[in-house]
């Protein structure tokens, strides 16, 4: 007797195409053949037979056919036979506002009400935890007391990396085999990733410096060079100049990349730490960016004191 | 500024003091016309490489950094072209030119621009034998139409006496908004006069250095933004014609005023690579709410190492702080009085 027991609702990653499974109960081996399959579906196939109860993880099995098939999803390949990333693409998640998972909260301007609100969110930190050292939790919670007044953001400063990445705009990439270049709509913020030799840093910037190159279809991106002056998100989670941030975007699917990142500062935090999110391409008929240079709308904040007379409204 | 700016900056001063290349002379069988530039080789004609998906490739890190000014000097007259001798003498002259650092200059005051590698003589410029970028026997901005001229008296007007207000007040470029140079059409700066050329599926994008904005200009023949929104730089659109790339703009604001355009301007590009470390930029500037006709212009880009830095301007942007904080201790000063 052969049973299949599963967790209910396991989702595949991708479409499974498996071309026949024969299982033979007289040496309890068990084949696969054909198809493309995938590695993550976590149901196990438990069976009650001559063989004695033996729970079999589906995964390694898979694992064993994938090694000989495809991966799950092969990405289209521009002409240098690069996946090809070209497109325009954005973070559909509310990241910007607290990168760790939030409920939703009122926000600094009670007139403005429910537009101005902070909207929730399940965050995109792995584990949820951001592992600060000690002596850096006081300015992590000093920044949140101060995120309305002290948040680089509301000066239209340019966003660093990896907060450029999740910003509610979004940004394009032009992929050429010497150079990727993207180009974020918010602040005309842009980097410009080499992908030939790694070079080092040669002075500090906003959006840092960025050396990349390909491990199979994932695009890596190692980014140093950064100053100390962005931040994480809205809530005030912070780093220092020493940060290096390492990035993958893998295609997930025509229209989807996987975007992973992952954040090292000894000075901040007690050890690396990861964040991941989905991006979405932008399918609209003619989706373009547009300009927006934010500036004179951070003038009032930044000057509006210096004024001969100050605004009335 | 951190120490490892200064040892980039003077790296740089050496590397470009090194570099100052001046494209060889052309044969005397080289051809001129009023319409084109002397190229190296004359009239040779040259096919540029391919990106891997067919497009004339036009990528690269250049110096638009001219030697000669967008106007013609007003002593020049109506000489459209110096002589070869004439031309190598002028472009020495310019590159040798420093900043006068006198006490009490602006030299002295903004800062020392030979000390970070920032004159021109310390950048790599193209060869040209024009003694203007704008082409043509007057080699002038031609005059604004009566209309034009009473909308930039009317601003002029408005904004006398009120010139340090507020940030408002002062001009695009000092509140880090847009810079002169950028157009489009695209000009060159006074330093780090430098551009990037990146071409994907699709899509061309020019990201001048300063200030760091992209121009992403789609080549799939989409028309333009709605005319009801406008944009500093416009809205570009681009298509191939053989080896050239023509971009379109329009959808300017009539902030963008450059040279007193309106919100009607309207500009044709179009870059062709000429060797390889050479683009030939060619541009067309139309405004019938403020010019009669047309006028154009053309130089030579020239292909540097780089790289493109990061100019954060607004991001540092003291000068705005120290121009309002000034103009206000000086009211105080003179109440006290």
């Amino acid at each position: 007797m052969v049973g299949w027991s599963g967790r209910a609702g396991a989702k595949p990653m991708a479409s499974i195409a498996l071309t026949r499974l024969t299982f033979n109960p007289s040496n309890c081996n068990i084949s696969v053949a054909g198809g493309s399959v995938f590695a993550r579906w976590e149901n196990t196939f438990r069976m009650q037979t001559r063989c004695g109860s033996t729970k079999l993880i589906l995964a390694a099995l898979f694992a064993v056919a994938t090694a000989a098939a495809q991966t799950a999803y092969k990405p289209v390949r521009t002409a240098d036979g690069k996946p090809d990333l070209n497109g325009i693409w954005q973070a559909l998640n509310t990241a910007d506002w607290d990168i760790q998972a939030h409920a939703a909260a009122a926000g600094p301007a009670p007139m403005l009400a429910a537009d101005f609100a902070i909207p929730p969110g399940t965050g995109i930190v792995e584990g949820n935890e951001i592992p600060y050292l000690p002596a850096m939790a006081d300015k992590r919670k000093q920044n949140l007391q101060n995120r309305f007044t002290a948040d680089p953001e509301l000066k239209c400063y340019l966003p660093g990396v990896p907060r450029a990445t999740y910003m509610p705009y979004p940004f394009q990439i032009v992929q050429s085999s010497k150079t990727i270049l993207i180009s974020y709509e918010y602040a005309g913020a842009v980097r410009t990733i080499d992908m030939g030799k790694p070079t080092p840093a040669p002075v500090d910037s906003w959006m840092g410096w960025s050396n990349g190159h390909w491990e199979g279809d994932t695009l890596v991106v190692d980014v140093t060079g950064l100053n100390d002056k962005t931040w994480f998100d809205r809530a005030g989670n912070f780093h220092s100049g020493d940060l290096h941030v390492v990035e993958r975007y893998t295609p997930r699917s025509a229209d989807t990349l996987m975007y992973e990142a992952t954040i090292e500062d000894p000075k901040v935090f007690s050890k690396p730490w990861k964040i991941s999110m989905p991006l979405y391409r932008h399918v609209e008929k003619n989706a373009q960016l547009l300009e927006f240079k934010c500036v004179e709308f951070a003038e009032e904040l930044i000057y509006g004191n210096l004024r001969k007379q100050p605004r009335t409204k | 500024m951190s120490k490892r700016f200064f040892e980039a900056a003077s790296g740089t001063l050496i590397a470009a003091a090194a570099a100052i290349v001046l494209l060889s002379p052309a044969p005397a069988a080289a051809q001129t016309s009023s319409t084109g530039l002397l190229t190296k080789e004359g009239a040779k004609p040259y096919t540029p490489p391919r990106t891997p998906d067919g497009k004339p490739d036009l990528q690269g890190i250049y110096s638009n950094a001219s030697v000669v000014p967008l106007e013609r000097p007003k002593d020049l007259g109506s000489k459209e072209f110096f002589t070869k001798a004439e031309a190598d003498a002028y472009e020495k002259a310019q590159m040798s030119r420093h900043e006068v650092v006198a006490p009490g200059t602006y030299g002295d005051v903004h800062y020392n621009m030979q000390q970070f590698g920032l004159e021109k003589g310390q950048t790599k410029v193209a060869e040209t034998i024009r003694t203007s970028i704008i082409v043509g026997p007057e080699g002038r901005v031609p005059p604004p139409l009566p209309a034009a001229q009473a909308r930039q008296a009317a601003r002029q007007a408005a904004a006398k006496g009120h010139e340090f207000d507020g940030p408002e007040n002062r001009g695009l470029s000092e509140r880090c908004i847009l810079w002169p140079n950028e157009g489009p059409p695209m000009l060159p700066e006074g330093y780090n006069s430098n551009l990037q050329i990146v071409q994907g599926e699709g899509y061309v994008a020019i990201m001048q250095e300063t200030i760091h904005d992209v121009r992403m200009i789609p080549t799939d023949g989409r028309p333009h933004l709605p005319a009801d929104v406008h944009q500093l730089l416009g809205d570009s659109r681009g298509h191939w014609e053989g080896n050239t790339l023509v971009v379109d703009t329009t959808n300017y604001t009539d902030r963008t005023a450059f040279r007193g355009s309106s919100e009607n301007l309207h500009v044709v590009e179009r870059f062709t690579r000429t060797d390889p470390d050479t683009v030939k930029y060619e541009f067309t500037v139309s405004d019938p709410s403020t010019w009669e006709k047309s006028w154009s212009g053309e130089y030579l880009m020239t292909k540097i190492d780089g790289p493109i830095f990061e100019y954060a301007c607004h991001e540092g942007n003291y000068g705005m702080h120290n121009n309002l904080s000034g103009a206000r201790a000086e009211e105080a000063k003179k109440a006290q009085k």
